[in-house]
C-alpha cells in the first residue's frame, strides 16, 4: 500500500507522518500522531465530536482528507492548556458542570474556542449557533452554554 | 437552580446533610476538559486489526449458503469468523442470573431473525480492507414471512420468530406466556362505574444514539489472558457473558472500562466484546470491533416499542374504581433484557394510585425487529406515558382539575398496593402540590391540605376478594358512559390473546441444573426471593 | 485496495481524471465523499482533487452572480453582496459544516440535504460543468434530472441573476432541530413582480422528490396575478402536485405532503 508523506503543524509543533490514501484527519491525528482528544462519533458530519481548528477555522476532522492539511496548522484540545494551567474555557466547563460523559467535550471546547477567538463577547444566541454542530447526548446544553458565556465574560472562579 | 424543601417530611429525616445542596466537583471532570479521559477507543495498540461484520439484508430468512471464498482471497484479510467458530454460539444475557433460555447466536447460522443480524465477521489489516471483503461475501437467503407487529405476532398462524419461544412470547417460570396482576374484581367494578374510558397507546422504538458508538478492543496478553478495552456499561456482566460465549474461565479476561461516551442503557448487551476477543484469539493480534454510526442507529438495540390498552372505570366524584391494562412489549427477535422490562412494567401497575380493582396482563413479544434492550426506566416509561395521558383524559371526563384528580386518587401511606404490599413513603401528593405551586397552578384548599400521611390505610389497606376464574362479561350499569378508542386501527382484531393457564400462585419454578459459576437467584423482581 | 488520491493543478485535468474512472469521485468539502468512505462505500477507489483557484472564485459585483463550485457556505455568508443567499447558506449544518461544505457539492447532496440547491433551483441557476471533452453550461433542472449520471462530470461554477428585491426571493427550511438539522421540507420562491403582477414565478422544493423539484402547479397559480390571499391559497393547495416524497427518519411522505402547502402559504405571505 503506497503511503503519502504529510507535514503540518499540530498544536504549534511540526509533525511529519505517512498516511494511506483516503485516510481522514481524525484517524491521522489519533492513530498516527497519538492525539486522542478528537473523538469518533459518526464519521458523517453529524455530531461534532471530532471538531478541530484548521488555520483557526472550525472543521470536522473525520470529513477532512488528511493530505489536504499539508502545511497548515491544526489545533486540538490537546493543545488548549496554557502550560500547566487550564484554558479559561476548560476552567469554565469544569466549574459549570459542562461535561457529563465527557465524550462531546473536546469538540464542544474547540467549537467554543473558534467562537471566542473571533468574537470575545458573544451573545447567548451566538453561543448556541456556534455549538449547533455539536451533539451532547447527555443533554447538557444549558451548562455548556453557560460555561462558554462565563469564559467569555471572565466570570471564572479560581 | 436546586432548591431543597426541608420543610416537607422534616420529622422523618435526621437533618444533618453535609453534601446535598452543595456543589461537588466530579472526579473525572479534569480528564474530560483536558481530553485525557480514556475511552475504550483511545488505545493505540501495535499491529491492531479491524473487525467488521456482514449483516443480514433480510428481516426473516433461512440461510441456505454462506460463500466466503472470494472474501478469503481479498487483500488484507486475516481471518473470517463464522458461527461455527464461536465456542458457545447461543446465549441470552440474563442466563447469568438463570433467567430465560439461550436464544441468540453471536453469528447467525441457519436463520436470520432481524435485518442487520450479524452472520460473518471479517478481521482485516484495515477497516477499508474489511469493508472490501464484506462486499465479497455472498449469502444465499430463503426469505420467510416476517412479523413486525406485537399483536400480529400473537395471532394464530403468525410466523415463528425465534424457535426457542415458539409462541412468540417469553416464557416466565417455564409456564406462563405473560406477567399477570389481579387485585379485586375489575370487571365487576367496571360494570358499575359511572364512566368507562378505554384507550390505546403506543410508543415506537427509541435509539439511545450515544455520541460514542458501541465498541471494544481485545488484545492478547501474557499467560494466555486477554486485555479488553470496552465501552460496556456493565463491565462484570460483559466479562461473564464473554466467558460463557467463548467457553473459558472469566479470569481469562482483564476488562478495562468504566469511561463510557454515553450509554443510557444501550451499552449493556455485550455486542462487540465476544467477537473482538475471538478475533484476537484466532489471530494472536489486537482486534478492534467498533460500530459505525449507521450500524449504531440501525442495529444498535433500542428501547423496545410498546402497545398498551387501558380500560378504566371512574365515578362521577372522581374516584377511579377499576383499571384494566393489557400491554405488549416488543422484544424484537431476541430476549436480551425485555423479559425483565415486562416484569418491571407489571410491577408498575396501576401507577402511583390507589385503585381497588386492578387487572393487568403484560406480554414480552418476539417480532422480526431489532432486539430491544435497556434504556432509562425501560418497561416503565411507556406505561407511565399511557397512564398519565389516561389520567388527564379521566379528569376531563369527570370535569375535574387534572392535578386535583391525581391528588384524589394518589396512594397514601398505609394503603394496600395491587401487589399486596403496603404503600410507604408515598409522597406523590406532596410532589403534585409542589409542582402546582411552582407552576402557579391553583389548587382548592382541601387539595392543598391533603397529605400522603393522612387518610391512608384502614379500608384502603384491605386486600379485596379476587376472583381466580376468568370473569364473565357483566351487564353495564344503566346510564354508564363508555368512551372507546380514539382511533381504532381497522385491521387489527381486538380479541385478547388466548387465555393462559389459570393464575394459580406460581409454583417454585423447576430449578435448572446448578449454575456453573455458583451464582444464586437474588432478584426480588423475578419473584424468587422471599421477604 | 486502498483509495488513491489524485491531485491536479487545474480543473480541466481533474475533470479528465474523473470522466475516465468510474470509481472516481471528486472531493470538494469532504462532507459527501469522506462520509461515504467512512461508512465503507467500496465503490469509491479514486478521489480526485483540483487546486484550481478558479473553483474558489466569487463574482458578485454585477447583476449576474457566479460562484465557483468550491466556494464554501461560510464564504457565501461572509460576502455582503450575496445577502439573498445568506438564509439558505445559514440553514446548512453547524459552523464546521459551513466551513467545509461547498456550493458545488450541495448539487449532489441527497435528501435530507441539498438545501442550497433548492435556492439555486428557484433562481434558475446555470451550472457550468466540465466532462472529458470540454466545458458547457446546463440548466439546473436538466442537471438535477440527470444527477445520478453526473458523477463523472466536474461542476465548475453556478451562476444566477440577482433577484430584483429582497421580497422577490424567499427561502424556508423546516427542520426538527434548530438551528441545525436535516430538512423535513425546504422551500424557495423567486417571485419577480412586473406591474404589480407576478411574472416568471419559480418555486423549488426540497425533500419532496428524489431530487429537488419545481412546484409547477403552484407556479401556474401565481403567474400573472398579484400576491394576495386568494392567489396564495390557490398556490398552497397546488403545492403537492407532481411531488413524490419519501419516508425517512425525519418525517413520513404523508407528513411532508400534509405540511408542504402550509409552509408554502407562510412563505408566500411572509409569515415567520
Amino acid at each position: 500500500m503506497s503511503k503519502i508523506p504529510l507535514q503540518f503543524r499540530h498544536n504549534g509543533r511540526e509533525v511529519a507522518i505517512f498516511v494511506d490514501g483516503g485516510t481522514n484527519l481524525l484517524v491521522a491525528l489519533r492513530e498516527l500522531i497519538g492525539d486522542m482528544t478528537p473523538k469518533f462519533g459518526c464519521g458523517q458530519g453529524g455530531c461534532g465530536t471530532c471538531s478541530v481548528l484548521i488555520d483557526g477555522e472550525l472543521h470536522l476532522s473525520c470529513l477532512t482528507l488528511a493530505e489536504t492539511v499539508a502545511g497548515r496548522s491544526i489545533e486540538t484540545l490537546d493543545g488548549m492548556k496554557q502550560g500547566p494551567n487550564l484554558h479559561p474555557l476548560q476552567r469554565a466547563f469544569a466549574d459549570n458542570f459542562a461535561a457529563q460523559c465527557g465524550y462531546c467535550t473536546p469538540g464542544m471546547l474547540m467549537a467554543a474556542k473558534a467562537l471566542l477567538d473571533r468574537n470575545p463577547s458573544p451573545s447567548r444566541d451566538e453561543v448556541i449557533e456556534a455549538i449547533s454542530g455539536n451533539i451532547c447526548r447527555c443533554t447538557g446544553y444549558e451548562p455548556i452554554i453557560n460555561a462558554i458565556l462565563a469564559a467569555a465574560g471572565g466570570r471564572i472562579s479560581a | 437552580m436546586l432548591e431543597l424543601r426541608k420543610d416537607i417530611f422534616a420529622d422523618e429525616r435526621d437533618d444533618n446533610l453535609k453534601e446535598i445542596g452543595k456543589g461537588t466537583q466530579r472526579q473525572d471532570m479534569l480528564g474530560h476538559v483536558t481530553g485525557t479521559s480514556s475511552y475504550f477507543n483511545d488505545h493505540k495498540l501495535q499491529g491492531m486489526l479491524h473487525l467488521k461484520v456482514v449483516r443480514s439484508t433480510q428481516a426473516h430468512a433461512r440461510i441456505r449458503r454462506i460463500d466466503t471464498t472470494e472474501a478469503e482471497r481479498s487483500a488484507g484479510v486475516r481471518r473470517i469468523i463464522r458461527g461455527t467458530d464461536v465456542p458457545v454460539n447461543l446465549n441470552t444475557l440474563l442466563s447469568l442470573i438463570n433467567f430465560g433460555k439461550d436464544d441468540e447466536p453471536s453469528l447467525a447460522v441457519d436463520k436470520v431473525r432481524y435485518k442487520g443480524e450479524p452472520i460473518v465477521a471479517i478481521v482485516a489489516d484495515s477497516e477499508r480492507e474489511a469493508f472490501e471483503a464484506i462486499a465479497r461475501v455472498k449469502v444465499d437467503y430463503e426469505p420467510l414471512p416476517a412479523v413486525f407487529d406485537v399483536e400480529e405476532a400473537l395471532s394464530p398462524g403468525a410466523p415463528v420468530v425465534n424457535e426457542t419461544y415458539p409462541k412468540n412470547t417469553f416464557t416466565y417460570h417455564e409456564v406462563y406466556d405473560h406477567q399477570k396482576l389481579r387485585f379485586g374484581d375489575a370487571d365487576a367494578a367496571l360494570a358499575t362505574a359511572d364512566h368507562v374510558l378505554e384507550q390505546r397507546y403506543q410508543m415506537s422504538p427509541i435509539e439511545h444514539a450515544p455520541t460514542e458508538t458501541n465498541g471494544a478492543i481485545a488484545a492478547p496478553d501474557t499467560n494466555g489472558r486477554y486485555v479488553v478495552y470496552t465501552s460496556t456499561q456493565a463491565l462484570f456482566f460483559s466479562v461473564d457473558t464473554c466467558a460463557k460465549i467463548l467457553d473459558v474461565p472469566s479470569n481469562t479476561f482483564h476488562f478495562i472500562g468504566g469511561t463510557v461516551g454515553g450509554g443510557f442503557g444501550g451499552k449493556v448487551d455485550t455486542l462487540t466484546e465476544p467477537l473482538a476477543i475471538l478475533g484476537a484469539m484466532l489471530t494472536g493480534r489486537p482486534v478492534r470491533y467498533v460500530f459505525g454510526r449507521e450500524e449504531e442507529m440501525q442495529f444498535g438495540p433500542p428501547r423496545g416499542a410498546e402497545r398498551i390498552y387501558i380500560k378504566d372505570g371512574v365515578m362521577r366524584d372522581g374516584r377511579i374504581v377499576a383499571r384494566k391494562i393489557r400491554a405488549y412489549f416488543d422484544s424484537g427477535a431476541y430476549t436480551r433484557l425485555s423479559s425483565y422490562a415486562a416484569v418491571k412494567c407489571a410491577a408498575h401497575l396501576p401507577g402511583p394510585y390507589t385503585i381497588p380493582n386492578v387487572y393487568g396482563d403484560v406480554y414480552c413479544v418476539f417480532t422480526n425487529r431489532t432486539p430491544a434492550t435497556a434504556m432509562r426506566g425501560f418497561g416503565v416509561t411507556a406505561m407511565d406515558f399511557a397512564i398519565e395521558c389516561q389520567m388527564d383524559k379521566l379528569a376531563h371526563l369527570v370535569n375535574m382539575d387534572p392535578m386535583e384528580f391525581r391528588i384524589l386518587n394518589a396512594y397514601r401511606d398505609g394503603d394496600m398496593k395491587a401487589h399486596r404490599r403496603e404503600a410507604k413513603n408515598t409522597a406523590l401528593i406532596e410532589c403534585v402540590q409542589v409542582a402546582a405551586e411552582k407552576a402557579k397552578w391553583p389548587l382548592r384548599e382541601e387539595y392543598k391540605r391533603a397529605s400522603s400521611r393522612k387518610d391512608g390505610g384502614g379500608s384502603r389497606a384491605v386486600i379485596p376478594p379476587t376472583p381466580t376464574d376468568p370473569s364473565r362479561a357483566r351487564p353495564a350499569a344503566a346510564g354508564q358512559q363508555r368512551t372507546s378508542y380514539d382511533r381504532l386501527p381497522p385491521t387489527v382484531t381486538r380479541e385478547p390473546p388466548r387465555e393462559p393457564p389459570p393464575p394459580a400462585p406460581p409454583p417454585p419454578s423447576p430449578r435448572p441444573a446448578a449454575p456453573s459459576h455458583g451464582a444464586t437467584r437474588f432478584s426480588s423482581v423475578f419473584g424468587t426471593r422471599r421477604r | 485496495m486502498a483509495v488513491t488520491v489524485k491531485t491536479f493543478a487545474s480543473a480541466s485535468e481533474a475533470a479528465g481524471a474523473l470522466s475516465s474512472d468510474r470509481s472516481a469521485r471528486y472531493l470538494g468539502g469532504g462532507t459527501l465523499v469522506m462520509r461515504a468512505l467512512n461508512e465503507g462505500d467500496v465503490s469509491i477507489s479514486t478521489v480526485v482533487r483540483a487546486q484550481d483557484q478558479a473553483l474558489a472564485r466569487i463574482d458578485a459585483s454585477g447583476p449576474r452572480v457566479t460562484l465557483g463550485a468550491g466556494v464554501t457556505f461560510a464564504r457565501v455568508l461572509a460576502e455582503r453582496d450575496l445577502a439573498f443567499l445568506h438564509a439558505p447558506a445559514r440553514s446548512i449544518g453547524g459552523p464546521a459544516v459551513r466551513n467545509m461544505g461547498t456550493v458545488g457539492g450541495n448539487l449532489f447532496a441527497p435528501n435530507p440535504y441539498g438545501d442550497f440547491t433548492v435556492a439555486l433551483l428557484a433562481l434558475d441557476t446555470t451550472v457550468a460543468v466540465q466532462g472529458g471533452f470540454g466545458s458547457r453550461d446546463i440548466g439546473i433542472e436538466e442537471f438535477l434530472q440527470a444527477r445520478d449520471r453526473q458523477a463523472g462530470t466536474l461542476v465548475l461554477s453556478v451562476s444566477c441573476t440577482r433577484p430584483a428585491s429582497t421580497e422577490a426571493f424567499r427561502y424556508r427550511k423546516i427542520a426538527r432541530i434548530k438551528p441545525k438539522g436535516g430538512s423535513v421540507v425546504t422551500l424557495a420562491a423567486h417571485l419577480p413582480i412586473s406591474g404589480g403582477r407576478i411574472a416568471g414565478a419559480r418555486i423549488a422544493l426540497g425533500s419532496m422528490a428524489p431530487t429537488q423539484i419545481r412546484a409547477r402547479a403552484a407556479e401556474r397559480a401565481l403567474e400573472g396575478r398579484s400576491l394576495d390571499a386568494t392567489t396564495i391559497a390557490a398556490a398552497a393547495s397546488a403545492a403537492t402536485e407532481g411531488t413524490s416524497p419519501s419516508d425517512n427518519a425525519l418525517g413520513s411522505a404523508w407528513y411532508r405532503r400534509e405540511i408542504i402547502g402550509v409552509h408554502l402559504r407562510r412563505l408566500l405571505s411572509g409569515q415567520e
